[in-house]
């Protein structure tokens, strides 16, 4: 039997052989690919070993890192939930960050060059510092307070979106977008919950986590008359100067007449401009826009930012940010000429217009900061580890110049009066000059009409805060209601900075 | 614990040779370098995990110091010239095995606890106690069981139990047995073993007791294939039906790396009795053949064969399409954490293993290979080969060829298990939950495989003994003709014979117990009785050959070369081909007379 048990012997050597030279095979030659590889969450370990940093607006801590007891060190949390997800966005185990967790997400994991003194730091000490913080321009008081109005808007919509700005430096004070979802969720340390949890959004005909404010354009309706008022005030018009207007107008080459929103509104053969925006009169708008031709829509659209694809909100001052998606004013023109019932149309922000909530904040904005447009932005500071180091201040950046700014003044005179004698009424802020235009488009047959407010508010002749509020198919007065958040957002903005 | 301390009788003993004392030193100064080993692994993994050395960093390897060196004192008691390799290296990986495990459970540990964790609490502690357990059921078997033939006079109880041990969880309905999708468990509440293990050993057992029965019939060849004897296909019987029963464990435990274990062990004990190549041969293409249809079978009609079918696939290619993130989870996580851990490792307790799943269990392996590197998983996988090679050197050192059969066929099987689990989580076979002797976590496969090794220290106490002395000679059997046996009442052996008395058994163990029927050299030593070749029906003990001849011959082996020893193939063959008058047969099934332990 010797013989044999020593083949045995022999055997189990070669099985043993085997063995070695395939760990030779995973942990030598292979070692690297799989060190490296996507599905190996060391990574993920070795970054939730630093705490990450805090995102705060208004000294609330908006997203934050609270120790655990698990094997990744720190869970990313989101105390406001669905209030301020789509702007802060998300820091999932695996998977690529959005939002702001997404822009300064090297300074919040503490992994940027910036912060590598600290890191240096931790040599000595043996400790991780936790991440840098991002301090955002939100206001929580108007985030929260937009996010409970949209979700409870009188006339029930579902989707809709709001946006306020600092006129005068382009600081976004809210961006709320609903449907929304809880980032909790996908943040979880379970990444297969967290994993079912994107599905389950990804996969939601709502689409939740789409941020209806800057990646979704919607027709402006009458917030573009804004524009056409603009244009023409460009070309020698004045807010008192009388433009045709009527029960309905047919532009030549159609036969589809365009009504106005109710037959009380502007019957008289001729209106001034200013009663023109403040009675909303489309015939006037529709008729002007063809007089002043599509060259001066476009411009002045353009002005106001249409067209402009390469916006991006981060830091005002540095290029990077998340990309805002370019409203478009669509093509005016046929091989022959205007074409001019798609003028008329696109006049009253129908047709091919379209634009974000962000971009009608951005219009109203403009009027309220005399024509100079500022450049959006989120991110306001970045803090150090101790709270106190400062890394970065943002400097407001003027994108451009809108109009002039005595078109401005009267656009605002315009605006102003919107609110104080038209459609805009609901807007009114107690000891603030409001400004505004309401809007209602249709949105293809048998649906009910979005319902769209921008505007702004003034403190002696200083703008403090401009607003965007779209309900979409939000029906009949959804424009009243949009008008009536847009006043309470901005107030609540104005309190935010301290009345001023 | 000094050597001193043991030594009296040792010293006192002529009979204990020097090579006996050197083998213990040399067990006891590599149980030492085990435990030192242990407790650098238990002070690295402090360092990393708690950025400190505890002062009571050791605790856990001096409890595993002073279970292991009662175990050695057994060993010097009982089997005094057993391997001195087999009890350290078992020791050293069930060490590290508990180590790893308390370093599972630091890290699982909030930051600041981690400090003062009980040793005894958690997956490590619990591990530290069963390794008590398990040593000391080892220990006891060892001390009462003091010739491994014995274990063939319950060759058909072991048989049929282990059977039914190994067919139970494909029985049970899958809630009582079911774990990770292989159905290898019986459940009791909060309490699950794994009666596979324990089969193991009782299976061997018969097989060895079978085939030592059957070897000739085996052995017999009908025809010569490409110079290969095949043998006769109605000896072909009972390879088929052990083949058919490693199928059905395939099937309905849905495991693949437990019916390897049967069939391998089957086969590779049917080659060593026949010293049969086709054996071998018809043993591989069968199971490969019945693995083949399996998975062929699994893809075409699924049923009992899908759950083999999809590992097989997922050893394929695990990182298939999203594989990696479900059915192939656990062997991707698993290379992972080896491929991380590289040549060198990244130190005991700076590695994330709890990212591999049942890294307590089947994947302990990879989760320590992430740790200590290619080249600490080297060293673990030469401690086992150290193992195997050890056992297989008792086989063939042994006189019986019933301990041939026993000690080649459980070491083959450990190395085969290793070969099984450990190829598994390194994707050199599809993935199978077996588990990693002396590493995993379990009372189940410690316990099992802690007896195993005192089956094999048993063997090689006999083997390596030097014939005159007791534990390891062969003894005139018990129908040896009368004029081999000594009168009634002395000690001493037949003359011619050097077996001198055993003054080192303690005095108390040599009345042998009441029981013990009176046999004529019953004071010299318990482990008398059971004749050389009990296995054999036509053994017979020739009367030309006296323990004396076999003594000259053993003296002449080396410690370490057994192949230089008696010629165990010459016994062999005459103890099968020598005549036997019909009342010198030894029937194992026989009540033994002389049976004392």
């Amino acid at each position: 039997m010797n013989a044999p048990l020593r083949r045995v012997g022999v055997v189990a050597m070669v099985l043993f052989g085997l063995l070695f030279a395939n760990l030779n095979f995973v942990q030598w030659q292979r070692a690297n690919d799989y060190r490296t590889s996507q599905y190996n969450g060391r990574k993920q370990v070795a970054e939730y070993d630093r705490q990450r940093g805090v995102i705060q607006a208004g000294g609330k801590a908006v997203g934050q890192s609270i120790p655990t007891d698990d094997n990744l060190k720190y869970l990313r949390q989101y105390p406001y939930k669905q209030a301020y997800a789509h702007l802060i966005g998300y820091k999932p185990v695996n998977g690529a960050p959005t939002g702001v967790e997404y822009l300064e997400n090297e300074f919040l994991a503490g992994t940027s060059d910036q912060l590598f003194a600290d890191r240096l730091r931790d040599l000595w000490s043996n400790q991780k510092t936790p991440g840098g913080n991002v301090v955002t321009t939100l206001s929580p008081s108007a985030q929260e307070l937009a996010y409970k109005l949209l979700v409870n808007n009188n006339n029930d919509a579902k989707v809709g979106a709001v946006v306020a700005l600092d006129p005068t430096t382009g600081a976004i004070k809210t961006m709320v977008s609903i449907p929304s979802y809880d980032p909790n969720t996908l943040t979880s340390h379970d990444t297969g919950a967290a994993a079912d949890a994107y599905d389950k959004l990804a996969n939601d005909p709502t689409q939740p986590l789409l941020n209806r404010a800057i990646s979704e354009r919607y027709p402006p309706g009458s917030t573009f008359k804004v524009i056409d008022s603009a244009a023409a005030l460009e070309r020698g018009y004045t807010i008192n100067t009388s433009i045709p207007a009527g029960p309905s107008y047919t532009a030549p080459g159609t036969t589809h007449a365009i009504h106005n929103a109710a037959d009380s509104i502007c019957p008289e053969s001729q209106v001034t401009l200013i009663e023109a925006l403040t009675e909303s009169c489309n015939t006037g708008f529709a008729q002007l826009g063809v007089t002043l031709g599509p060259q001066a829509l476009t411009d002045t659209a353009s002005a106001f930012g249409f067209g402009d694809d390469s916006l991006r909100i981060g830091k005002p001052d540095a290029d990077g940010g998340l990309p805002v998606a370019a409203s478009q004013v669509g093509t005016l023109t046929t091989a022959s000429g205007p074409d001019n019932p798609v003028i008329a149309q696109s006049a009253i922000g129908q047709a091919d217009v379209a634009m974000t909530p962000l971009q009608g904040a951005m219009i109203a904005a403009t009027v309220a900061n005399d024509g100079r447009q500022m450049r959006p932005y989120v991110v306001e500071q970045l803090l150090g580890p101790d709270l106190t180091t400062n890394y970065y201040k943002a400097t407001p950046k003027q994108l451009r110049v809108s109009c002039s700014d005595s078109v401005a003044r009267n656009l605002q005179a315009m605006m102003v009066s919107v609110v104080q004698n038209g459609t805009g009424k609901k807007a009114q802020i107690d000891g603030y000059q409001v400004g505004g235009k309401t809007g209602t488009s249709q949105n293809g047959d048998g649906q009910k009409d979005h319902g769209w407010f921008i505007g702004y508010a003034m403190k002696d002749g200083k703008p403090v805060a401009a607003v965007a509020v779209f309900l979409a198919n939000a029906g009949s007065g959804g424009s009243s209601e949009a008008a009536r958040i847009g006043g309470l957002v901005m107030k609540a903005v104005i309190t935010d900075r301290g009345g001023k | 614990m000094t050597v001193a301390a043991v030594s009296p009788p040792a010293v006192a003993s002529p009979a204990v040779g020097k090579r006996a004392r050197r083998a213990r030193r040399t067990e006891l100064i590599l149980l030492l370098l085990g435990m030192l080993v242990v407790a650098g692994y238990l002070a690295a993994v402090e360092a990393n995990l708690l950025d400190q050395v505890t002062p009571d960093f050791w605790v856990p390897a001096g409890i595993l110091a002073v279970v292991y060196l009662a175990m050695h004192m057994v060993v010097r008691l009982r089997a005094a010239y057993a391997d001195p390799v087999i009890l350290p290296a078992v020791a050293t990986l069930n060490g590290l095995g508990v180590t790893f495990l308390r370093r599972l459970d630091l890290g699982k540990a909030k930051a600041g606890d981690r400090a003062d964790y009980p040793i005894l609490s958690g997956e490590g502690g619990k591990q530290l106690l069963w390794t008590a357990i398990a040593v000391g059921l080892a220990a006891a078997l060892l001390w009462f069981l003091r010739d491994h033939r014995t274990i063939s006079r319950y060759a058909w109880t072991l048989g049929f139990v282990g059977i039914i041990l190994m067919m139970l969880p494909a029985v049970l309905p899958a809630r009582f047995s079911e774990v990770n999708e292989a159905k290898l468990w019986i459940k009791f509440g909060s309490f699950s073993i794994q009666p596979g293990e324990f089969a193991k050993l009782m299976l061997a057992s018969f097989f060895a007791y079978y085939l030592v029965r059957k070897r000739e019939v085996l052995a017999l060849a009908s025809r010569r294939v490409l110079g290969i004897d095949f043998p006769r296909g109605r000896d072909l019987g009972p390879v088929l039906v052990v083949w058919l029963l490693s199928l059905l464990v395939l099937i309905f435990e849905k495991d693949l790396g437990t019916a390897l274990l049967y069939f391998g062990m089957f086969i590779v004990m049917v080659y060593i009795a026949t010293e049969r190549v086709s054996w071998l041969i018809i043993g591989l293409v069968l199971f490969f053949g019945g693995a083949v249809l399996a998975y062929v079978l699994g893809g075409a009609i699924g049923g009992p064969f899908a759950n083999f079918y999809d590992r097989a696939n997922i050893w394929l290619d695990p990182f298939s399409g999203d594989r990696a993130y479900n059915e192939g989870y656990q062997l991707v996580q698993s290379l992972l954490g080896l491929g991380t851990g590289g040549l060198f490792g990244t130190g005991p307790g700076a590695g994330s293993p709890s990212q591999v799943p049942e890294v307590r269990n089947d994947f302990i392996f990879a989760g320590m290979g992430e740790e200590i590197g290619l080249f600490g998983l080297t060293a673990l996988l030469v401690l086992y080969l150290l193992i195997v090679v050890r056992g297989i050197r008792a086989a063939l050192g042994v006189r019986d060829s019933f301990g041939k059969l026993l000690a080649g066929g459980l070491a083959f099987t450990l190395g085969l298990q290793v070969f099984v689990i450990v190829g598994g989580v390194s994707r050199l076979i599809p993935l199978t939950g077996q588990t990693t002797p002396f590493l995993s976590a379990g009372g189940s496969s410690l316990m099992a495989n802690w007896l195993l090794i005192a089956i094999l220290l048993r063997i090689s106490d006999n083997a390596r003994a030097p014939l005159g002395a007791p534990g390891g000679m062969i003894r005139p059997p018990v129908a040896a003709a009368p004029p081999a046996r000594p009168p009634v009442g002395t000690a001493a052996v037949p003359a011619g014979s050097v077996r001198p008395a055993p003054p080192n058994r303690p005095a108390a163990a040599a009345p042998a117990g009441p029981s013990v029927p009176p046999a004529p050299d019953v004071p010299a030593g318990p482990t008398q009785p059971v004749g050389p070749q009990p296995l054999n029906p036509t053994a017979e003990q020739p009367t030309v050959r006296t323990p004396g001849n076999d003594v000259a011959a053993a003296d002449v082996s080396d410690d370490d070369d057994h192949d230089s020893g008696p010629d165990d193939s010459a016994l062999d063959d005459e103890a099968l081909g020598g005549e036997a008058p019909p009342t010198e047969k030894i029937d194992v099934n026989a009540p033994a007379p002389k049976e004392n332990s």
